[in-house]
C-alpha cells in the first residue's frame, strides 16, 4: 500500500462516512488527523473535492482551529498549558525544561519524530496547575523532576 | 415604509434599507471601508458606527449591517460615535501604516498614529475585510482565495501560498479591495496575481491585451457562449 493512495483513499473513506455533507467538514477534518496525526495536504485536497467545498474554505477551517496541526507531528504530544493560572505556578520554567530535554521549541518536532511540543492557553483544570498534557493523559502540579520521569517512561514504553 | 430620524432630521425609507444608505440618502456622510456594494456585507471595518435610541436606550451599531427600524432615532455624530471612530481609525492606521487609503482617511478625521498602538510592519495593507474573498466566491465564483490562521497571525492568501489553479487572473480581488493591498501587475502579454502569471489575449480588433486566457476560457465554459466570440475587447465590441 503506498502512502499517496491511502491518504486519498482514506480521505473519500472519511468523506463518505459523514455522508459527503459539507457541513459535516469539522468532523471530516478532526477524523482525516485522527487518522494521520495531522492533516495532510493532499488529504485536504481530496475532501476539498468529495465535499464539493472550495480548497481555500477548507484550508480557512483547517488553519483556524489551533487542534488542527497542518505539520506532520510526532508520536507522543507534548502540550504545555501555558494559561494563566498555570503559568502563575511556572510554566514557563517546565517549557523550558522540554524545549531543553527535547530539543525542540513549541511547534516543532524532534527528529525522532518521537515528540511534538505544543503550548496551549488553559485545559480547564487549573487547580492542578502546572498541567502538561501528554497525548490524552493530564499531568497535574508537574515539577521539574517529573519531567524527567515523564519523558524516560515515554521513552521506555513507546519507542 | 419606515420613519426614523437622522441627526434631527426625519427621513423615511423602504423596509430592508441598511442604516448606512438611509443615512447617506440624508445627505449626511459616514465614512466606510468595508461596504462594497459588489459583494455582502461583513461589518469588518467598523468605521460606519453611529449610535441609535430605541426608547431610553442608546448603543453604537455598525450602520451598514443595521436594518432601519420605525421609529429610531439615530445620532450620527454624538461624542460617543467619534469616540469609537477615532479610536477604530487609529488602531486601523497602527496595522496598516503604508496604506494611502488610510492616511488620506485619517487625516479627513483628524485621526493621528499613536505611540501606544505600535505600528505593525507585517501586515501590508490588509485589514482583513474578506471583501475580496468575497467577490472571488460571490461575484467570479471561483474561490481562490481566503483568510487563513487566526487572530494576529491571520492573514489573505490562496492557500499554501501556492499557485492556484483555479484562479482566473480576473482581478476582481483587486478591484473591491479598499486599501490597495493586492497587487496584480500587468507587463505585455503577462498579468501576474497572487504569484501566478497569466497569459493576456490580444483583441482580435484593436490588437490591446485585454483580459487573461483563463479568465476567457471561465466565462465560455460557464456562459456557453464559444472562445472565439470572447476575444474581441469591450472598446471594440
Ligand atoms: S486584501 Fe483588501 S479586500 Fe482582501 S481582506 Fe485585505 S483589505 Fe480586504
Ligand atoms: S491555566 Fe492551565 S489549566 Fe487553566
Ligand atoms: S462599512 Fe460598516 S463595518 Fe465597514
Amino acid at each position: 500500500m503506498t502512502k499517496a493512495i491511502s491518504v486519498a483513499t482514506k480521505t473519500r473513506q472519511i468523506v463518505k462516512k459523514h455522508g459527503g455533507d459539507k457541513s459535516a467538514m469539522i468532523a471530516v477534518l478532526q477524523d482525516i488527523q485522527e487518522a494521520f496525526n495531522y492533516l495532510p495536504k493532499e488529504a485536504l485536497k481530496t475532501a476539498s473535492k468529495a465535499m464539493k467545498v472550495p480548497f481555500s474554505r477548507v484550508y480557512e477551517a483547517a488553519t483556524f482551529y489551533t487542534a488542527f496541526s497542518l505539520k506532520q507531528r510526532g508520536k507522543n504530544i507534548v502540550k504545555i498549558c501555558v494559561g494563566t493560572a498555570c503559568h502563575v505556578r511556572g510554566a514557563a520554567a517546565l517549557q523550558d525544561k522540554f524545549e531543553r530535554t527535547l530539543g525542540i521549541k513549541p511547534g516543532e518536532t524532534t527528529k525522532d519524530k518521537n515528540f511534538t511540543l505544543e503550548t496551549v492557553n488553559c485545559v480547564g483544570a487549573c487547580a492542578l496547575g502546572p498541567v502538561v498534557v501528554i497525548n490524552t493523559d493530564y499531568h497535574g502540579q508537574v515539577t521539574m523532576k517529573k519531567i524527567d520521569k515523564i519523558i524516560d517512561k515515554i521513552n521506555e514504553g513507546g519507542a | 415604509m419606515v420613519n426614523l430620524t437622522v441627526d434631527g432630521k426625519n427621513i423615511s425609507v423602504s423596509e430592508g434599507t441598511m442604516l448606512l444608505e438611509a443615512i447617506r440618502g440624508a445627505g449626511i456622510a459616514i465614512p466606510t471601508l468595508c461596504a462594497h456594494e459588489a459583494v455582502s456585507r461583513s461589518g469588518a471595518c467598523r468605521l460606519c458606527v453611529v449610535e441609535i435610541k430605541k426608547g431610553n436606550r442608546t448603543r453604537i451599531v455598525t450602520s451598514c449591517l443595521y436594518g432601519a427600524e420605525e421609529g429610531l432615532i439615530v445620532d450620527t455624530k454624538s461624542d460617543r460615535v467619534l469616540n469609537v471612530r477615532r479610536l477604530v481609525m487609529e488602531l486601523l492606521l497602527a496595522r496598516c501604516p503604508e496604506s494611502e487609503v488610510l492616511q488620506k482617511l485619517a487625516k479627513e478625521l483628524c485621526v493621528e498614529s499613536q505611540a501606544r498602538f505600535a505600528a505593525d510592519t507585517d501586515k501590508g495593507k490588509c485589514i482583513l475585510c474578506r471583501s475580496c474573498v468575497r467577490v472571488c466566491e460571490e461575484i467570479v465564483g471561483v474561490s481562490a482565495i481566503g483568510l487563513f490562521a487566526r487572530g494576529s497571525q491571520k492573514t489573505v492568501g490562496t492557500p499554501y501560498n501556492e499557485k492556484s489553479d483555479v484562479c482566473i487572473g480576473c482581478g476582481a480581488c483587486v478591484y473591491v479591495c479598499p486599501t490597495g493591498h493586492i497587487e496584480m501587475t500587468s507587463t505585455g502579454d503577462k498579468r501576474k496575481i497572487w504569484g501566478r502569471t497569466f497569459k493576456m489575449q490580444t483583441c482580435t480588433k484593436c490588437g490591446k491585451f485585454f483580459a487573461p486566457v483563463d479568465q476567457l476560457k471561465f466565462i465560455s465554459k460557464k456562459t456557453g457562449v464559444p472562445l472565439n466570440e470572447l476575444t474581441v475587447c469591450t472598446e471594440c465590441r
